[in-house]
């Protein structure tokens, strides 16, 4: 069992005896390998459902929304920016939350261990120290977690929480001399035409499932554009035009918010790398605005205030 | 921002362009007019994020 795993249920079972929360927000582990689930648990008899591992890659922060109550929840450096913008957001109150921080050392590519191991069908997969071991019906490997990092996390630069009421650990080393943006640099490096093929041939296999919008903790609208029907703002076939302004509005959405926790490309049933629409904006709100989403909870969002030396220099 | 994504996903620059201009600004309003005018005829027909008739196939 991971280190951690024994600590979140100690915590979890703590808070809830003590009725300090009225439910505890965490990881299970799931019933295929390398998909742990989210688990809402309220009674301290079932905190031994709790988990954690490197496969925890949705956003827990999607089950915090207009949540009323006293929650307890685990967070890891993206989450726990997820949550401050939520607070920042008016989405949840911080007098409502006790947060669980957990020091984070990346999350595994489910596809590329998949990949790795092909044909062979993966029964579990366990944590080991810096490695990680798959099992199958008769084999069983094991893995350096690095070569394996999800590509958000390979170059995460706020692995540990920065809002949290406890952490599980000591802080883990914060990762330096990553270059977050090199696969933005060589698109915008491209002409055009190539920037249209490269992102046209990205999104070509999508199905327009919402499952990117689904898990992305930013999304909460009640009714979210592409639901509407009157007026209706996009098309909702799988033309290319309308998938592609799709993907482009709903990044756009996230501009200023969004903190690259990788759930909607995990989600993803055909393997679409939409971060490459978020990153951009990422990029440019870090370029503009010296901001990355959810560090600071004082301070307003930059689309969200008007400042007198805001760049303008493409208005005429 | 806007701007900078849908350049970013192959939009050509030019296509999209944003200015401001006050009701009592009828030259500067003309101005702009035409230089978009001649900045998208440079650029001919658009092609992209332009649905003519649905592909689904």
């Amino acid at each position: 069992m991971h280190q951690y795993t024994a600590k979140i249920r100690e915590i979890a079972k703590r808070l809830l005896e003590s009725k300090e929360v009225d439910v505890f927000i965490g990881y299970r582990k799931g019933s295929v390998a390398m998909m742990n689930e989210p688990v809402l648990i309220r009674e301290p008899g079932k905190v031994g459902l709790l988990h954690w591992d490197s496969n925890c890659g949705l956003n827990l922060c999607n089950y915090l929304t207009r949540r009323t109550g006293r929650i307890g929840i685990v967070a890891n450096g993206c989450n726990s920016r997820n949550i401050v913008t939520h607070i920042v957001e008016n989405q949840i109150k911080r007098e409502q939350l006790y947060i669980v921080g957990i020091p984070c050392t990346g999350v595994i590519d489910h596809r590329g261990v998949q990949r790795a191991v092909h044909p062979r069908e993966i029964v579990d997969v366990e944590d080991e120290g810096d490695s990680f071991v798959v099992k199958g019906k008769d084999f069983r490997e094991v893995f350096k977690k690095k070569d394996f990092l999800r590509t958000n996390c390979s170059v995460c630069r706020h692995r540990n929480p920065v809002l949290f009421d406890e952490m599980v650990a000591d802080p883990v080393e914060e990762q330096k001399e990553v270059h977050p943006y090199a696969d933005v640099e060589s698109i915008e490096k491209m002409d055009p035409e190539k920037k249209w093929a490269f992102f046209s041939q990205l999104i070509s296999k999508c199905i327009r499932c919402y499952a990117c919008r689904n898990a992305c903790p930013l999304c909460y609208c009640p009714t979210c554009f592409v639901d509407e029907s009157k007026p209706q703002w996009v098309g909702k076939s799988i033309d290319p035009t309308d998938t592609m302004t799709f993907h482009f509005l709903r990044a756009y959405h996230c501009a200023g918010r969004c903190t690259d926790c990788g759930a909607c490309e995990r989600v993803c049933p055909v393997g679409i790398s939409m971060r490459q629409f978020t990153k951009k904006l990422n990029k440019d709100a870090e370029a503009y605005f010296g901001w990355e989403a959810g560090l600071r909870s004082e301070e307003r969002p930059p689309l969200d205030v008007y400042r007198p030396d805001d760049y303008n220099d493409f208005v005429r | 921002m806007l701007k900078g994504l849908v350049e970013h996903i192959g939009l050509e620059p030019g296509r999209l362009q944003f200015s401001w201009i006050s009701s009592a600004e009828s030259t500067k309003y003309i101005e702009v007019a035409q230089s978009v005018a001649r900045n998208v005829e440079a650029l001919g027909p658009a092609t992209r994020l332009v649905k003519r008739r649905a592909e689904v196939g």
